[in-house]
């Protein structure tokens, strides 16, 4: 038998502008995009630095970073210390991971694994929900629920501290870490599973044993990415944390982080002031350290992305 | 009536011996499969198998792509049970157990039965760690045990040699035919009786594929092997009785010599002359 064509011979269509030019344009048009994220991002910096320059002229550099008491506002004599702010924003946030971690991992691996596609088809896009929850409703639960709780469990005066602050923060943390971190432990690849079933291991060695450590770098991301949410989250830290200016004692003290210090006094201060500028400065620690954050996150899932290839 | 007498008593010891060489017979069976069926939730894989393996003795089973050996061959460290809305009728005595016994242990089964998949699956850790992961999941602690047993399992895999030196390196960077003898030793560091092999030569070069069927003739010494494999030769070459399947079914098993040469059925014969497949 020969083959036959019977039907007419297809005729090509030219476009009205030649592909070349069209990729051209598409290429131009992305990269558009691209460079107006970059110059925006540049944009924000650079206002930050240069709003911060006037502050540096009355307050010592030394005595900013390393100053052990913030208070703008004394008759006596100012100090622009942030150490305080430094430590309470460390705090809060450590806490936070402490609590989120292993929590957000324990889920991850429940869900990548052990649960049934049943369980698995509701509770993940539950957990993803909870992302979206306004921070003023979770610092409201936070004035409300959790700080009476724990002011009952440990005995203080009032529920708003450092603790107060982690175990929202955390709460917000979570989707974050819950999901990457699902993706990841399900993306490592189904024979590792395998083998390490026909070895004789349960579903919960494999889990943590092969898969979590296989995951790893995709697992720390997660964690990174929610911990750049806890240091920058500030209307809930700033409910639900007492926010006293002060040296923080313990996690059940209040304390008062690098975002809720500038919500609060930015309100307030005189325009053009030391405090003013003092307060962008601020703003721009802030801006490195969430940077910082979430550069190293973007490393290592990058990293992560090229080893499962 | 003497003779009569003598005669019974000849007749007796007749019975005696025979009852006694069938025991010895069953004895030296290690596996059984009795009127198995299996299916994925409505399709049926396997259709009423029977089947039954000597102790150290090597299986091949050969059959046209689709025709259900890996779902066979999974079914004995009941790895299908992984797979949702899977179904089984009938039973497979491995030492006489029933391996679906409700009160059988699954650990205990793929301890007792390691399993060799087809594309070699070291997990992203050192060579090391890769053979030590079985002993330490089963529990055991001694430090130096595990370094002994790793040793000896790829001693027992012919992999030591090549890759003393670099014993705490990635597994990943074995060649194809390394990882696939690493995951052999990781499946004997266990200490199994039977071992499964799911075409573990298919993906290798014919140096590679040469050392795993050596090391095969090795191994039955000490354990039960069934192969899985699509290469006449390969099954002609490393098995002593071979299974030939079809559509799910057990067209006939033999030893290996006569299937190649004298098989029963016209089918078989079509299937190793190449004349389909
Ligand atoms: N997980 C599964 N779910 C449903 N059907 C399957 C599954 N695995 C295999 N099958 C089917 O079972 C039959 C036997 O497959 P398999 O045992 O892999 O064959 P072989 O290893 O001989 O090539 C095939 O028809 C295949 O499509
Ligand atoms: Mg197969």
């Amino acid at each position: 038998m020969s083959i036959q064509i019977l039907s007419p011979r297809i005729t090509v269509v030219k476009p009205w502008i030649s592909l070349a030019v069209k990729e051209k344009l598409i290429h131009g048009f992305f990269f558009l995009n691209g460079i107006l994220s970059v110059i925006v991002l540049l944009g924000i910096f650079a206002l930050l630095v240069f709003t911060s320059i006037p502050a540096f002229q009355e307050i010592n550099v030394g005595s900013f970073l390393f100053g052990l008491e913030w208070n703008p506002t004394s008759y006596v004599k100012e100090q622009y210390g942030i150490i305080p702010m430094l430590v309470s924003t460390f705090m809060v946030t450590l806490g936070a991971l402490v609590i989120a971690v292993p929590l957000g991992i324990g889920t991850a691996a429940y869900l990548s694994d052990v649960a049934s596609p049943r369980v698995r088809e509701i509770a993940k896009p539950i957990v993803e929900i909870l992302a979206g929850i306004p921070s003023v409703v979770i610092g409201f639960l936070g004035i409300v629920l959790v700080g009476p709780i724990l002011a009952k469990v440990f005995g203080t005066h009032n529920g708003l501290n450092a603790l107060n602050g982690s175990v929202l923060l955390a709460v917000m943390a979570l989707p974050t870490i819950v999901s990457i971190s699902e993706d990841a432990i399900s993306n490592v690849p189904k024979s590792y599973d395998q083998a390490s079933l026909a070895l004789g291991a349960s579903k919960w060695q494999t889990v943590i044993k092969v898969k979590i450590p296989a995951a790893l770098s995709g697992i720390i991301a997660a964690c990174m990415l929610g911990m750049g949410r806890a240091v920058g989250e500030t209307m809930t830290v700033l409910m639900a944390t007492g926010c006293a200016p002060a040296m923080p004692e313990s996690f059940l003290g209040p304390v008062r982080t690098l975002t809720s210090s500038i919500a609060i006094e930015l309100g307030e201060v005189a325009y053009n002031t030391t405090h003013y500028y003092a307060l962008f400065a601020l703003g721009l620690v802030l801006f490195i350290m969430t940077f910082l954050v979430n550069m190293t996150s973007d490393i290592i899932l990058h990293k992560y992305e090229k080893v499962n290839r | 009536m003497n003779t009569m007498i003598k005669e019974k008593k000849s007749n007796q010891k007749n019975v005696e011996q025979e009852v006694i060489s069938a025991e010895l017979e069953e004895n030296n069976m290690k596996v059984r499969v009795e009127n198995f069926n299996f299916y994925y939730d409505t399709t049926q894989a396997l259709k009423d198998i029977n089947l039954e393996i000597k102790a150290n003795s090597v299986v091949g089973i050969i059959g046209p792509s689709g025709c259900g050996k890996s779902t066979f061959l999974r079914c004995f460290n009941r790895m299908n049970d992984t797979i949702s809305s899977i179904r089984y009728e009938g039973k497979i005595r491995i030492d006489e157990k029933n391996i679906f016994d409700d009160n059988l242990d699954v650990v205990d089964l793929r301890r007792n039965v390691g399993m060799v998949f087809q594309k070699s699956n070291p997990f992203p850790k050192s060579i090391f760690e890769n053979i030590a992961y079985g002993l330490k999941i089963n529990g055991i602690k001694d430090k130096n045990f595990i370094a002994q047993k790793v040793e000896e399992s790829l001693k027992n895999a012919a992999l030591w040699d090549e890759i003393k030196d670099r014993l705490h390196k990635s597994a990943f960077a074995l060649s194809g035919g390394q990882q696939q003898r690493l995951c052999i030793a990781r499946a004997l560091a266990i200490e199994p009786e039977v071992l499964l092999l799911d075409e573990p030569a298919s993906a290798l070069d014919p140096i590679a594929t040469a050392k795993i069927e050596e090391l095969i003739h090795e191994l039955k010494k000490k354990y039960t092997i069934l192969i899985v494999t699509h290469n006449m030769q390969q099954a002609a070459r490393v098995s002593d009785y071979t299974a030939f399947f079809m559509l799910g079914e057990l067209i006939e098993c033999d030893e290996t010599n006569k299937i190649f040469t004298n098989p029963s059925k016209k089918i078989t014969e079509d299937y190793v002359t190449g004349r389909f497949g």
